[in-house]
């Protein structure tokens, strides 16, 4: 009995001691700076991206959403939500619902831009449903960009790698982006009173990682790729036999972000 | 029957979709208030003109006042801009890195230009009467107005020829550059393809026509009331003439106008539904009862009557008030019918938001009345410098 003692209390204060260990290695991981490399433990997910030098790269970048993927989960919303600290009632990139009933009346919402998910069916309708779809939204990356022609001091510009971005530093804050952009991705941040979009989270695309949304997304339905890479989804999805289409193609802005399966009803 | 409606209201408003970054009117209170105060610029140096370049003798006695009355809300030109602005303190980059393909990056230019301009007319028009003040006054305002006669009291029938020849020159390239200023304030709305209301090649014309027009109502509504409130005598030919003018280009104003929604209609193109569900929707007050049947039939109808008949000008100076401040709240309502109502519709062709605007903040009600009152302190101002009218002046005038 007296060893069986004996044992527990060697057990514990071995336990105990590597329970302090553990602590203060811990302890020390979180004084210790990470070294700027350590990105690269996580795995690089556009191949070839850090290999890139130049502030610009060579590459074309390509969005593709697949509607007929979307389940309106909101993942994205809250990823990108998260990402950016968006501040409430402004949104770089929303989910809308629509639903087409028998007939032909189209119903579109987009409560609280689908932050919430769509978790409850729309009530009121007048008519029975024949279909009903999800459509995320975000920066269309306009090859033509109207947000870009009309900046006065050039905050909003276009890399040469095709990404539209905004210089909150120099934009003045007059909202006339905002007033030229075809697909309201824009909006004045009311806490720095500068115009703010989705960059296809450019900071991430530059360290090889794709987009937050891109990377939450549960059913693959939003896609981010080089264009200039002929494996890469993108391409393959672009340049097979497949439904896709962009959205207002009649305003001319070209987008660079692309629907699998785009319906005539979604603006 | 009620029940019907209720039905159909319940169905618009679950149809009824804005895009979710749609919901705020960015374009507000001091956005209405920018074309309206260039407009009036704009106009009141067309008057001047008149008389000046195209010698309608008639103008004769509100061709100074127009010139300081523009003077005044040029001043004022650039405050609802900055007042809007969210970082107005970066406002002169807009100068020093333009952005070549921005119709917003020319104004600085186009605006200092035509302040560059308008100021000298004034100085050339007004230096034989600075040179008497300079000659009349002690202290600081002799030195006032030896600066603002370039120092130079030479009236020598040669010196008064060159500064003839140098007004009419002035006033020469300024039709054209009071057309471009505002002109350009229509562009900078009819380039936004992006909204159906704005996207069209008539805004600079509208735009223009209607700045004409407050600009003459302006003049006429101040010169009548600065003349009743001081006691003196009202040219009543000169009022008819304005009158004229004024009813000339508010026929094509209004036509034009009309024309553009009416044309609209006609072609029927999917962006007429957008439209059609905002012009009897959230605009239809301001557009159709106010802009449209009160404030554009009723003094057209005036305007044509005081233009074709003859009347005593006890009738005359009557009207002419009423008639102005009614042209000058349809321009007021335009620019709000265009502005705040562009942004009214979303960009899912889907839905209508509703403005309503603040009492407060830097865009509130209360600021547009400071901005708006301001031209009116600044003209006071110019009026205790500039005599406003030739009749006050000194001898030496010619």
């Amino acid at each position: 009995m007296e060893e069986i003692k004996k044992e527990i209390a060697r057990d514990r204060r071995a336990f105990i001691k590597k329970v302090l260990g553990g602590t203060i290695a811990g302890s020390l991981l979180l004084v210790i700076p990470m070294p700027a490399s350590s990105f690269r433990h996580i795995a690089e997910q556009i191949p070839g991206m850090r290999d890139e030098t130049d502030v610009f790269t060579t590459r074309q970048f390509a969005f593709v959403v697949d509607i007929t993927a979307c389940i309106g989960c909101g993942s994205c919303c809250v990823a990108d939500k998260a990402e950016y600290n968006v501040p409430d009632g402004n949104y770089r990139t929303w989910v809308e619902r629509y639903i087409i009933d028998d007939h032909d009346g189209v119903y579109v919402d987009s409560p609280n831009g689908g932050l919430d998910g769509y978790t409850k069916a729309r009530e009121g309708l007048p008519h029975p449903t024949r279909d009903t779809f999800f459509v995320p939204k975000l920066c269309n990356m306009c090859e033509k960009p109207s947000c870009t022609q009309v900046c006065p001091v050039g905050a909003t510009y276009k890399t040469d790698d095709g990404f539209i971005l905004v210089d909150g530093t120099r934009c003045v804050g007059c909202s006339y982006c905002i007033q030229a952009c075809p697909y309201s991705v824009r909006f004045i941040n009311p806490e720095t009173r500068t115009a703010e979009k989705c960059t296809w989270c450019y900071h991430r695309v530059r360290k090889g990682l794709l987009p937050a949304c891109v990377t939450v997304c549960p059913t693959h339905a939003r896609k981010f790729g080089d264009l200039s890479d002929k494996n890469s989804e993108v391409w393959k999805i672009l340049h097979e036999p497949h439904v896709v289409s962009v959205l207002k193609p009649d305003m001319g802005n070209q987008p660079a972000l692309h629907y699998v399966g785009l319906r005539r009803e979604v603006v | 029957m009620s029940a019907g409606m209720h039905h159909a209201d319940g169905v618009v408003a679950l149809s009824n979709y804005v895009f979710p970054n749609d919901l705020h009117v960015h374009w507000s209170l001091m956005i209405v208030l920018y074309p309206y105060i260039t407009g009036i610029v704009a106009g009141a140096f067309i008057v001047s003109s008149l008389y000046h370049v195209f010698g309608v003798k008639e103008l004769k006695p509100i061709s100074r006042y127009s010139l300081i009355f523009a003077l005044a809300f040029l001043c004022c030109a650039t405050w609802p801009l900055l007042l809007h602005l969210g970082h107005p303190e970066r406002a002169f980059n807009m100068f020093l890195t333009p952005n070549p393909t921005s119709a917003m990056a020319g104004f600085g230019y186009i605006y200092t230009a035509y302040l560059i301009l308008l100021v000298h007319e004034i100085l050339f028009i007004y230096r034989p009467t600075m040179v008497g003040l300079w000659q009349q006054s002690r202290g600081i305002m002799r030195g006032l107005y030896a600066f603002l006669s370039f120092y130079n009291d030479n009236l020598s029938r040669e010196s008064l020829a060159l500064d003839h020849k140098i007004i009419n020159f002035l006033a020469g390239i300024g039709i054209p550059m009071a057309c471009v200023l505002h002109g350009y304030v229509g562009f900078i709305f009819g380039g936004i393809k992006a909204n159906p209301l704005w996207a069209t090649p008539l805004m600079p014309v509208i735009f223009l026509l209607s700045a004409c027009v407050s600009g003459i109502a302006g003049i006429v509504l101040t010169y009548i009331l600065i003349k009743k409130v001081t006691g003196s005598t009202i040219d009543v030919t000169c009022i008819r003439t304005s009158l004229k003018f004024l009813w000339g280009f508010f026929i094509l104003d209004f036509v034009f106008e009309m024309l553009e929604v009416f044309t609209h209609f006609y072609m029927s193109t999917h962006h007429w539904h957008v439209l059609e569900n905002l012009l009897w929707g959230p605009l239809y007050t301001t557009y159709w009862t106010l802009q449209v049947k009160i404030f554009s039939v009723i003094p057209f109808i005036l305007l044509g009557i005081l233009c074709l008949f003859k009347f005593k000008d006890r009738i005359i100076l009557f009207f002419a008030p009423i008639v102005s401040l009614m042209i000058l709240m349809q321009v007021l309502l335009m620019r709000w019918n265009v502005v705040i109502g562009g942004q009214l519709m979303s960009n899912s062709t889907r839905g209508q938001v509703f403005f309503h605007p603040e009492w407060g903040g830097r865009e509130g009600i209360i600021a547009a009345l400071i901005v708006m009152s301001a031209p009116f302190v600044i003209l006071f101002i110019l009026s205790r410098i500039f005599p406003l009218w030739i009749s006050e002046e000194t001898p030496q005038e010619t």
